[in-house]
């Protein structure tokens, strides 16, 4: 009897359900496992990144029980419209708060953002469980988690990619949602100094250019994405002065303040386009700044032989492995180890507002290993970078 | 369908024909089935499926011990702080249900004459910005003034958004499933271009400034409460869209339209006039769904603030049966469940994903009320059809 069947099953369910509903707060140690069921995105035609994202490994899927004793922080990520799996900053940031927990005992939870209007129920989520460590994904979120910080002065915030103060434009209302590290003590954002990274890029794709010129091009002219392509230039540069040599960068002037921009973070066909335009033009190095956009230059690289690539982010001969061959170096941004680095500031106490600076001195920003570098090149990278961090050697503002 | 459909004009009232109770029976036995499969996936990712149903509850209603214990504890001690966080889960689910409210009709109407509004998600965010602008460009008007501006000029935006299809459709015959989705997209990239350039607040980041305070839609609690009078609004409009269409001559006008536009043409209606009419008016609810999101929760407008609403609101419709009082029914129920997803992500760890399964399957069995009366052996009732859209060549 099918109908019977089907109505007791029915019966199970409902009453499963009015049972856990009235056995009030049953909290359970949830694994956080990645999700297993992808289901596309709703359909978000806007920009649903930070800028200069790109693809980067995915979360490494460990569940984080905590070790034997009930010590340990909690952590909440709250990521931005890109989702946990975004194989960008969220996915990154999630890595380091997994690491954290790991090493440090705890859990690392993480809240999906579907809506700008689920950034605050997010955030709010994780104040009501008393989460040590709420870590928020993207400058989208600055102005609630600047908000939830000020109604909730014990709750310790990490903000990736973003610090304050920022109004979000002086026509915000004084004094509602904007801070300063001084207003707000209990947030730390972490913010990257790429261009030290793509500094040593720069100097590493002069080194080792075939035609003397080398290219980069971005998605939008905005200071998170130009940071590298100045960057890159300087390191262009500095090996001209140090070398007398005369290699030339297309697609970006620190001079004009201008270069080539896509206008967009989506279009892998504008990638392949910029790509082989620069190509025709004379480069054999490119470095797109444009998230995914890159990997429609790395395609083009692949299919012409014609060129390499220099990723930014992450390592992209992990994350975009299937480009590995003409992947160059990466320009890497380290969100994972500022993540780390923030709980374990709250795990040993010494959690401080304010700004956290990724460097390469801290290793919140790096280079990847350069593909066929000559030792030489290596060890004069090795020594460029300690000139760097040890101020001998300064990045133009 | 165009064949099958008979003008309701002899009976306005009830959801889809029948008496109430059988006009819910298939919708609940929809949900139940849904919630039931969407179990079996919940196993299936090797989950508890009653801690997951369980913060779900308690995520879009909250929990009744911790009401009670809110409760008490303001009156003995005047402290709110239990209390506020009791009521947050309800509150919050209204709030998410509010848009939906909007947009479901915005479609609803678009259906009831024969009308498919895909552009409903394009409106929403014109209405968005449009509010937005209205709400930090002017400053020192008192709240009853700027408020209520803020509101008609998403609405406004909305409207025209809505109308250049029906316009095209009516003077040139040009679909307006084609046209809406085009302006959907010349929407997204409009938005790209304000938000990065004419509105964009002082900074590199592509979001607006935030509102006056006057612009604000009111919130009845404190932070972080954001429960506003959006709600209200979206409440009123769908009752006056009921009166709208079933009370006046010009609701009549347009469902006859829909039902039929031969007959309508035939008896001396102006079918033009009905189609432009009607997609502004679709328009103009979607524009509102943006306004009140805007001013009522969020305050400012970034890129990707419109993240699905008008696309759910197609199937918010169509569950609804096209009626307003079923599309606010189909709204709560959106919003319950999209809201204690949160929770249920949170506190049992099962991807948000699970409610679009959730939501997908529900869809699926009212849109198929055939497949519920099978499973539960309800009998088939003789029940008028809604007309929802024309074909292609019509």
């Amino acid at each position: 009897m099918k109908k019977s069947y089907f109505a007791m099953v029915a019966l199970i369910i409902a009453s499963l359900v009015l049972a856990a509903c009235g056995g009030g707060q049953t909290q359970t140690p949830a694994a956080t496992e990645p999700p297993t069921e992808v289901v596309t995105e709703a359909p978000t035609e806007a920009m649903t990144e930070a800028p200069t994202e790109a693809p980067t490994e995915a979360p490494t899927g460990e569940a984080t029980e905590p070790p034997a004793s009930g010590e340990g922080i909690t952590i909440g990520q709250v990521t931005d419209l890109g989702g946990i799996d975004d194989k960008s900053f969220n996915a990154s940031a999630f890595a380091g708060a997994e690491r954290a927990v790991e090493q440090l005992g705890g859990e690392a939870k993480y809240l999906e953002s579907q809506q700008q209007s689920d950034y605050a129920r997010n955030i709010q989520q994780f104040v009501d469980e008393d989460t040590d460590l709420i870590v928020t994904v993207g400058f989208l979120l600055g102005v609630d988690t600047a908000t939830a910080a000020k109604a909730n002065p014990d709750q310790k915030f990490a903000i990736v990619d973003y610090s304050y103060p920022d109004c979000f434009g002086d026509t915000a209302v004084e004094g509602e949602t904007c801070g300063s590290a001084t207003e707000l003590p209990n947030v730390m954002g972490l913010t990257f100094d790429t261009d030290q990274a793509a500094f040593l890029a720069g100097y590493a794709a002069a080194a080792s250019t075939q035609t003397g010129t080398v290219a980069t091009f971005g998605g939008i002219n905005i200071p998170p994405v130009t940071i590298f392509m100045k960057g890159f230039e300087a390191g262009v540069n500095y090996y001209n002065e140090q070398k007398g040599t005369d290699v030339q960068v297309l697609g970006w002037s620190t001079a004009d303040n201008d270069g080539v921009f896509t206008g967009n973070f989506e279009s892998t066909d504008d990638g392949r386009a910029n790509a082989e335009s620069f190509v025709q033009e004379g480069a054999d190095i490119i470095m797109p700044v444009a998230g995914p956009v890159g990997l429609g230059s790395a395609a083009y690289c692949q299919e012409s032989g014609s060129c390499r690539i220099v990723g930014v982010d992450t390592d992209w001969t992990v994350s975009a492995s299937e480009y590995s061959d003409v992947i160059f170096t990466s320009v890497l941004k380290r969100v994972d180890n500022a993540v780390f680095d923030a709980a374990q500031s709250v795990a040993d106490g010494s959690f401080a507002g304010g700004v956290y600076l990724g460097t390469l001195e801290n290793e919140g920003v790096g280079l990847a290993e350069v593909s066929g570098a000559a030792s030489e090149l290596t060890a004069e990278l090795d020594q460029l970078k300690a000139d760097i961090i040890a101020g001998t050697v300064t990045l133009p503002e | 369908m165009t064949q099958t459909a008979t003008v309701k004009a002899t009976k306005p009232k009830g959801i889809g024909g029948g008496t109430l109770g059988q006009a819910l029976l298939v919708p609940a036995l929809a949900v139940l089935s849904g919630l039931i499969i969407g179990a079996i996936f919940i196993l299936a990712i090797g989950e508890n499926v009653l801690t997951a149903y369980g913060a779900l509850f308690r995520g879009s209603f909250g929990s009744l011990p911790a009401l009670i214990e809110g409760i008490r504890v303001y009156f003995s001690t005047g402290e709110n702080q239990a209390l506020v966080r009791a009521l947050y889960p309800f509150t919050e689910s209204l709030v998410t249900a509010t848009p939906y409210i909007l947009t479901g009709l915005s479609v609803a109407v678009g259906f009831r004459c024969g009308l498919f509004n895909i552009g409903a998600e394009g409106q929403f965010f014109i209405g968005a910005l449009c509010s937005a602008f209205v709400g930090y460009s002017i400053r020192g008007l008192p709240a009853f003034i700027h408020l209520p501006l803020a509101i008609l000029g998403g609405a406004l935006g909305g409207a025209v958004w809505g109308m250049i299809p029906g316009y095209l459709k009516a003077r040139f015959g040009a679909h307006e499933v084609v046209n809406t989705i085009m302006m959907n997209w010349i929407a997204f990239r409009l938005s790209d271009w304000l938000l990065n350039g004419p509105m964009q607040a002082s900074g590199f980041r592509p979001v607006t400034p935030n509102i006056q305070p006057t612009a604000e839609l009111p919130r009845f609690f404190a932070d972080p409460l954001r429960f506003n009078w959006g709600f209200v609004l979206a409440l009123v409009m769908a009752y006056i869209v009921y009166w709208f269409l079933f009370k006046t001559t010009l609701g009549f006008e347009i469902r006859s339209v829909g039902a039929n536009p031969d007959a309508a043409r035939y008896a001396g209606m102006n079918i033009v006039k009905n189609f432009v009419f009607v997609m502004a008016l679709a328009g103009g609810l979607a524009g509102m769904a943006g306004s009140a999101q805007v001013l009522g929760v969020d305050h400012w407008v970034g890129q990707g603030f419109a993240a699905g609403y008008g696309f759910d609101a197609i199937a918010l419709a169509l569950v609804g049966k096209s009626h307003p009082f079923g599309v606010v029914l189909a709204a709560l129920l959106f919003g319950f469940l999209r809201s204690g997803a949160t929770e249920m992500q949170s506190m049992a760890g099962i991807p948000i994903d699970i409610i679009s399964i959730i939501q997908g399957l529900v869809i699926i069995f009212i849109a198929a009320p055939a497949i519920i009366r099978w499973i539960y052996r309800i009998p088939t009732i003789k029940t008028e059809e809604t007309v929802l859209t024309r074909g292609w060549g019509s």
